[in-house]
């Protein structure tokens, strides 16, 4: 029997199922207050999830409000955040759009189509805003590599990111792929999409204009993913795997391209008023926000929608996740040309509604009125909440562990060390994974994995690109959440400059266990704290992001881990500072200062020592060692620069040995220390000899400490005598993947 | 001198083979693929991408296309055409060339930079390369195993009719490491590599491209 | 109405990666019994009442000239009630 407004006002107190659908006894009576009468089970259906976790951020709101208040005021940033991206612009009267999201449930559930279509939603997100997506890039983070559930899930993720992707002609230019027990039953896969366009395009989801249609368009609408949103996203696992196998949201990537393509031609004739397209909570979604974002009124004759299973119920069309629609508002005047475009591409078109004078979302089914609400409280005003936060009890315990690792001091130390940390699977060479993706597509990748940033160029006379980089560093968010997030923050942001490109702003994907634990809750809140103070020192807006909260299992939250996203401008991408040198007779160079920086470093987690104190981070230092680097490139001082991180020098120097080639002779004081420590701020640097003075200048004037540590040439990589023959060392370095994965 | 690039709905490289014909010095007109119109241009390429998103079976659909009617006529008559990667599974389809592309021996979509050595320079899109020259150009694929019956592979050997081949390790179990092929007359020409990604080492890993676009040039001013 | 099964196999000279990897993974499932296995594809069209002649005459037309590639595939035709 159809659930109609009329019923509900009739039989006010019936009771209705909302603790299944998700929703606590306070939010059900404070749905009750707002519409004076209990909901209909289509406006249950709305409200439950668009007031899940995923969708409302119940959790992370009141903590998030930093990165507003904290922001640097600067005119770069076009759209900040709210929207479904933010925008910046980055000259020449080009604007990008750039974000990242998370999809790490579902694809522990399904991880073909769990990473697929995390993929084809960050895309329509960066679509929607008016934009041609140029790339992406997947931060991947899995349980250990040689268990068998990793087994189960990397392959068929990396295939569904690939298959993805590759359909819809994005060049994938980088992303991470860490291996860590605490993600064991919690895969972590974040999407990145970038995307360019004229300022003049920029589109934004709002219903404006009475009398203007709402015009859905793209594919049929089915059964995917019936409460995947609010039932899965806010759902730990227990241990045994997941107790519900709810509906996967299936993908089509031909779809989606057909929908890129003809989207941007409806844009470029201007034809849309405003535009949303349909993720997490599909039609319920993007009919109350594109209401709340216009006067608030809009009308839905729901059985207009077209439909893939003809026996799907009201409710479960307004929350179905079916993949590669979207929502526009048109004036009538421009109705027919839209409708030809559409017909063009052979893509779904539907007029299902208008944009109202009222403040009221109504939607009726064959006539009956089945929702009538204020869409402001669908969409915007749902539960905040001021979760209860404690400092766990392990900080302080495992802060003051000792951190005891072997330090290699003889030759063959050295070299033992060296071979096995370019051996172990988050260190080792990933070709494996990034020859599955298009990297060529479009014909403008600058640079992509392995290099330390995605870069692209987005205009072909002038040369003008962008550059982007993801960094996460779990093991120091666990030691101190606040500096953790600083020092991805930092870590992005001179990954970026090492190509000689300067940051503009940030994206984030805040991946952490369950809210309801005041321990993760503390980490979060510490977390978002660190990054918006780094943001506000660094003078980088945060345009937007994603939460993915309840990725435990059972009482096991994983390591916090805060994935920074930095995207940078460069103004000709054939003057960038590439990784590594190809020839010999090049001197190397290490900036920054290296400290005793073991713990929370990979040759202590390979030696199961997770305690002592993450590093403090020198934002200022920081910046003036991105000063150094964009003016060094402007100048043209480098001929490679590559930063340090996990793995320290040890991994700094195989990457760029093997890059090309090219063997270096490496004398370093300390190298108990020094081979191994993974202390932030550093960069390695080859310059041709001649250039020496100039860069020694530069590092004085901008107060970065600087030493010789070797020249290039050879066959081997030879540090403080020891020798390892580039031979060995590759093989170390590119066997493991293909012994793993097959 | 004009070269249509042909758009299907799912076709990915029309853009990039269009900026290749530009490169090497002429004009590229785009080709829709559902208008039966040439638009009056003296070549064409079908390019790379995933046409009806590989549906039923790679350019299955796309050789029913209205645009290929044209298409196929003009090749009869001896017009220049390309097929790159989907493209050259179109040819197949079509049975503008003998064969048909399979899926990679090793399942995977593969990305890389491959070695080819060019064996025929005599086709209208070969004729910049020397016999035996090796070059190299993006492999990007995941169904581009050349597969074809013993009579075909003998014929095609015989006549001289493959057109580059990998160096190497066969990266997609193609019979006799064919990377592509040409038509008896010379001017229908199936690559499974892409070369319009190899125009600039900026953007790729060599300029070694760019020899197939300037190769069609000289073929025109004949 | 009637179903009309078109199933498409590889011709068998033609290497069949997935029937390959089917194989290999079913033993490590504990599934012993295959000598060997090649993956197809069954198509399954829906015509109203029973199919003539003609009809399936037509339907070995379709098959020969879209759903299969007649180059590497081959097909059967069969009714199903």
């Amino acid at each position: 029997m159809l659930d109609t407004v009329a019923i509900a006002q009739n039989n006010s107190d019936a009771a209705q199922p909302f603790a299944e659908l998700g929703l606590k006894p306070d939010e059900y009576a404070r749905i009750k207050e707002i519409l004076g009468r209990r909901p209909t089970s289509s406006e249950l259906a709305m409200y439950s999830v668009m007031w899940s976790e995923h969708c409302s951020y119940k959790s992370s709101k009141v903590h998030l409000k930093q990165f507003g208040d904290k922001a640097v005021k600067t005119d770069a940033l076009l759209v900040g955040i709210g929207e479904n991206a933010g925008v910046v612009d980055v000259g020449q009267g080009y604007a990008v759009t750039f974000k990242i999201e998370s999809h790490n449930h579902p694809s522990f559930i399904e991880p073909y189509q769990g990473a697929a279509t995390g993929v084809g939603g960050i895309v329509r997100d960066i679509l929607t805003m008016g934009a041609r997506p140029i790339a992406v890039m997947d931060p991947l983070r899995f349980g250990p590599a040689d268990a068998a559930d990793t087994r189960r899930v990397l392959p068929g993720i990396i295939a569904g990111v690939g298959g993805y992707g590759n359909c819809l002609g994005l060049p994938n230019i980088g992303g991470e792929v860490v291996f860590d027990e605490t993600y064991i039953g919690n895969p972590l896969v974040n999407a990145l999409c970038v995307g360019v366009m004229k300022h003049s395009d920029i589109k934004l989801a709002k219903a404006a204009g009475a009398g203007n249609l709402v015009v859905l368009y793209g594919a049929k609408t089915g059964g995917d993913g019936i409460g995947g949103v609010s039932v899965l996203a806010s759902e730990t696992f227990d241990s045994t795997g997941p107790a519900k196998r709810p509906a996967v949201q299936v993908g089509d990537p031909f779809v989606e391209k057909v929908l890129i393509e003809c989207s941007l031609e409806i844009f470029a004739e201007d034809l849309v008023v405003g535009i949303q397209d349909l993720g997490g909570a599909g039609l319920s979604c993007a009919t109350s926000e594109l209401a709340s974002g216009g006067s608030g009124g809009m009308k839905v004759e729901l059985d207009r929608v077209p439909l893939r299973d003809a026996t799907l119920s009201p409710e479960e069309i307004l929350m179905s996740e079916s993949q590669e629609r979207m929502c526009a508002i048109v004036e009538p005047k421009h109705i027919e040309r839209f409708l030809e475009i559409c017909k063009k591409w052979d893509v779904t078109v539907t007029v299902i509604g208008e944009v109202t004078d009222g403040e009221r979302l109504e939607i009726t089914w064959h006539g009956d009125l089945i929702v009538d609400v204020p869409p402001r409280t669908v969409a915007h005003d749902g539960p905040v909440y001021n979760r209860p936060l404690a400092k766990p009890e392990y900080v302080d315990r495992v802060n003051a562990e000792q951190v005891i690792v072997p330090r290699p001091s003889t030759a063959d130390e050295i070299k033992s060390t060296v071979l096995k940390l370019a051996a172990t699977p988050n260190l080792a060479d990933k070709s494996w994974v990034t020859s599955q993706y298009d990297r060529y597509v479009q014909g403008n990748t600058i640079q992509s994995q392995p290099d330390d940033s995605g870069m692209v160029r987005i205009d072909e006379k002038t040369h003008l690109g962008v550059a982007i980089a993801t960094d996460a560093n779990a093991n120091w968010s666990y030691l101190n959440p606040y500096e953790g997030a600083k020092l991805a923050l930092a870590e992005a942001a001179r990954n970026i400059a090492t190509a000689g490109a300067k940051p503009l702003a940030v994206t984030n994907c805040l991946n952490f266990g369950s809210p309801e634990d005041p321990g993760v809750m503390w980490q979060f809140a510490e977390s978002v704290r660190g990054l918006a103070d780094g943001c506000l020192e660094m003078g980088l807006p945060v345009t937007g992001g994603n939460v993915s909260f309840y990725n435990q299992t059972g009482a096991v939250a994983i390591l916090p881990t805060p994935v920074i996203g930095v995207l940078g401008v460069i103004d000709d991408v054939r003057t960038r500072t590439p990784m590594s040198f190809d020839r010999a007779g090049l001197e190397l160079y290490l900036l920054g200062e290296t400290a005793d920086d073991v713990a929370g470093s990979e040759w202590a987690y390979m030696h199961g020592q997770r305690g002592g104190c993450a590093p403090v981070a020198d934002l200022q230092r920081e910046m003036r060692l991105i000063e150094l680097l964009v003016a060094g490139r402007t100048s043209q001082i480098f001929t490679a620069a590559h930063d340090l991180s996990q793995g320290g020098l040890s991994a700094s120097l195989t990457e760029m040995v093997l890059r090309h080639n090219v063997g270096a002779d490496i004398t370093i004081a300390n190298v108990e220390v020094a081979l191994i420590s993974e202390s932030p701020g550093r960069v390695i640097v080859a310059i041709d000899p001649a250039k020496s003075e100039q860069l020694m200048a530069l590092a004085k004037k901008q107060e970065i400490a600087i030493m010789k540590i070797g020249t290039t040439g050879g066959n081997n990589l030879v540090i403080n005598g020891a020798i390892i023959p580039l031979n060995e060392l590759r093989s170390a370095h590119t066997e493991t993947f293909p012994k793993l994965f097959g | 001198m004009k070269v249509g690039v042909v758009t299907f709905p799912g076709t990915l490289d029309d853009r990039d083979a269009a900026r290749a014909v530009t490169h090497a010095g002429t004009t590229a007109i785009s080709l829709w693929h559902n208008d039966a119109d040439l638009k009056g241009v003296d070549a064409v390429i079908l390019p790379g991408g995933f046409s009806y998103g590989d549906y039923l079976r790679c350019g299955a659909i796309s050789r029913f296309a209205p645009v290929m009617e044209k298409i196929i006529d003009a090749a009869n008559g001896g017009m220049p055409l390309l097929g790159i990667c989907n493209g050259f599974q179109v040819l197949c389809e079509a049975h503008l060339l003998p064969g048909a592309l399979t899926r990679n021996h090793e399942l995977h979509f593969l990305c890389g930079d491959q070695k080819l050595e060019i064996t025929n320079n005599q086709t209208a899109w070969t004729s910049s390369y020397s016999v035996g020259q090796e070059i190299v150009i993006p492999l990007k694929n995941g169904e581009g195993s050349f597969q074809c019956d013993d009579a075909t592979l003998a014929a095609l050997e015989g006549e001289g009719r493959i057109i580059a081949r990998y160096v190497g390790e066969n990266p997609n179990g193609s019979r006799n490491k064919i990377a592509g092929i040409t038509n008896t007359r010379g001017n229908v020409v199936g690559l499974m590599p892409h070369p319009e990604h190899a125009i600039d080492t900026l953007t790729g890993p060599t300029a070694d491209g760019l020899g197939f676009f300037t190769s069609v040039l000289k073929a025109l001013v004949k | 109405m009637a179903k009309i099964v078109v199933d498409v196999m590889l011709k068998p000279e033609i290497l069949d990666p997935q029937g390959v990897a089917v194989s290999a993974a079913l033993p490590r499932l504990g599934f012993t019994f295959a000598k060997s296995v090649r993956q197809g594809k069954r198509f399954e069209i829906e015509i109203d009442g029973d199919p003539t002649p003609a009809q399936l005459a037509e339907v070995a037309k379709a098959a020969e000239t879209l759903l299969a590639n007649p180059v590497i595939e081959t097909f059967t035709v069969r009714v199903e009630k």
